[in-house]
């Protein structure tokens, strides 16, 4: 493989419009995330149907957004290419509180302080250039 | 219900795996063509007899593969699949065929999975494939991890097992010494390997633990090789078998088992879906694990071999480690674990390392394995693992 693409801007997500609102709502500095009508359990990524029971009634939610560390790593050696100036790159998949799994980053996590299990609150990371936000997250020290 | 064990493997090919291929680039259909050609040879059947075919992606068409890759071939066939289960493919593949043979669909099935570099095209401002940016992650729109994970670098292999190994570590208890003992144990076995891309240099745990960290907590030398190969098998009736060179090696049981496609989206990281596909395997052949005399387990990462001897059973849950540390994995062990070096250190071709996983438990239950051929070798335990431990297939082979 060449490094083509080494100078090509990071990909960004592109909302669909089943996941507008939890784009729109990180904009507003909110985490919002589904809920099933029918089972009541708690949908991460936004879906049409439940992937519990299939339901396609889903009902958006304001979330506290803090959760804790449920596993990372902490990568040396990039991912792909686009990310070479992530490095190291502490990626992690969250915990919410309401039991979902989020995959993300985290932010002021000094490597020897990062553990599983840690209490973490959401950070809201303006994209570079965009006019969107990504979700990614802190050790909550409050 | 399940196989009857009236289909067996009767014919291999494996292309000697290369760091650093040198030879003419072709295409995949004639790579197909080729490894095809080599099995069937091995196998000591014309190409008129096949009668069906299983297919992964080739790249020179996106639909319509197994017709392509038949008419390229030029056969006539009443079965006919392209796989899409990742490093689950070979694995994946054989069962088909087998279980079409069963249900008297066909007689002679050609599975073939080529791994060596493809020619570009020649002709200026192509199309850009952003395949070639994302591998195996979805980059187009509408893609879930287009949305919730490319853009935070969650991407490629190695961050998710090494996410699966950190939570392992959380959960269970780490010991990197043993989990370095998986990686020197196969090392030892791809000495006895010729054709091995490590063949002639061993490790010590060590080595391993020194080598880079790429993602915490695994180093370089427990991820895999990628090398340039394929492989190919043949799968015919048991009566098509009676004549044919060598030991028929049955399908004497298989399953498989898929939940996600990303780590995050998995209900645990740490109980893998071989778990189920092992218990429907080993539930359909009739045996048990004690019976097993050689695992070709996934081995694409070290953590991926020591959740697969957790939850296939050959040890309770958590006990993993101490498994590993108990045993030797080594060809003349007491518990042989991919004895050609497992993808590890015989190289993994592509979509096609996990095949070489097949052929080897092919080999071996044919007393044909050289240096490294376990003793009384009847009963193998084969499993193939997809996308970040989310796609699993096991297979039982037994010699005929």
């Amino acid at each position: 493989m060449s490094n083509a693409f080494e100078d090509m801007p990071k990909p960004l997500p592109v909302a669909t419009e089943t996941s507008a609102p939890f784009w729109k709502g990180l904009r507003a500095g909110e985490v919002r995330i589904q809920r099933c009508d029918a089972c009541e359990a708690w949908v991460f990524y936004p879906r049409s149907h439940c992937p519990r029971c299939l339901a396609n009634t889903l009902t958006w939610q304001t979330v506290s957004g803090r959760g804790v560390l449920h596993t990372y790593t902490i990568a040396e050696q990039p991912t792909n290419p686009l990310f070479a100036d992530d490095v190291p790159q502490k990626l992690a998949i969250v915990e919410l509180e309401e039991g979902v799994h989020v995959p993300s980053t985290l932010v002021d996590a000094p490597p020897e302080a990062i553990e599983i299990g840690m209490p973490l609150a959401p950070v809201f990371d303006p994209t570079e250039g965009g006019e969107g936000v990504l979700l990614r997250f802190r050790p909550a020290t409050d | 219900m399940g196989l009857r064990g009236e289909a067996a493997i009767v014919g291999v090919a494996d292309w000697k795996p290369e760091r650093k291929y040198e030879g003419p680039r072709v295409p995949m259909l004639e790579q197909i063509a080729e490894l095809a050609r080599l099995a069937l040879v091995d196998a000591g059947i014309e190409a008129a007899e096949v009668d069906g075919l299983v297919t992964p992606m080739v790249a020179e068409t996106r639909g319509f593969v197994p017709a392509t890759v038949a008419e390229y071939l030029g056969l006539e066939v009443n079965f006919a699949e392209k796989v899409d289960l990742g490093g689950a493919n070979a694995v994946g593949m054989v069962w088909r065929a087998a279980a079409a043979i069963e249900l008297g669909l066909c007689n002679v099935v050609v599975c073939a999975i080529p791994a060596r570099p493809t020619p570009r095209d020649p002709r200026p401002d192509q199309p850009f494939d952003d395949r070639w940016i994302y591998g195996a992650s979805s980059n187009s729109f509408g893609s879930p991890q287009a949305e919730f994970e490319i853009p935070y670098g969650h991407l490629a292999q190695n961050a998710g097992y090494s996410m699966i190994a950190q939570r392992y570590r959380a959960v269970h208890g780490y010991d990197e010494r043993a989990m370095a003992k998986i990686a020197v144990d196969q090392r030892t076995n791809a000495c006895a390997h010729p054709d091995a891309v490590f063949h002639g240099q061993p490790i010590t745990d060590d080595d391993v633990l020194a080598s880079r960290v790429i993602a915490d907590p695994l180093h370089l030398l427990e991820i895999v090789m990628p090398v340039a190969g394929g492989h190919a098998l043949i799968v015919a009736s048991a009566d098509r078998a009676k004549t044919t060179p060598h030991r028929p090696i049955v399908v004497a049981g298989c399953g498989e088992r898929l939940t996600v496609k990303s780590p995050a989206n998995a209900r645990d990281l740490l109980e893998t879906p071989v778990g189920v596909a092992s218990d429907l395997a080993f539930g359909m052949a009739g045996a048990t694990r004690e019976e097993i005399d050689l695992a070709c387990v996934y081995d694409c990462y070290t953590i991926t071999a020591l959740l697969t001897l957790e939850d296939a059973g050959f040890c309770k849950k958590g006990q993993g480690l101490a498994f590993v540390r108990d045993h030797d994995l080594t060809c003349s062990g007491d518990f042989p674990l991919n004895t050609h070096g497992g993808q590890l250190s015989y190289g993994q071709a592509g979509g096609a390392g996990g095949m070489s996983q097949v052929n080897e438990a092919v080999h071996q239950l044919r007393h044909a394995a050289g240096a490294r051929q376990v003793a009384n070798c009847e009963t193998a335990f084969v499993s193939g693992t997809g996308g970040v431990m989310s796609e699993q297939s096991a297979l039982i082979l037994r010699g005929g």
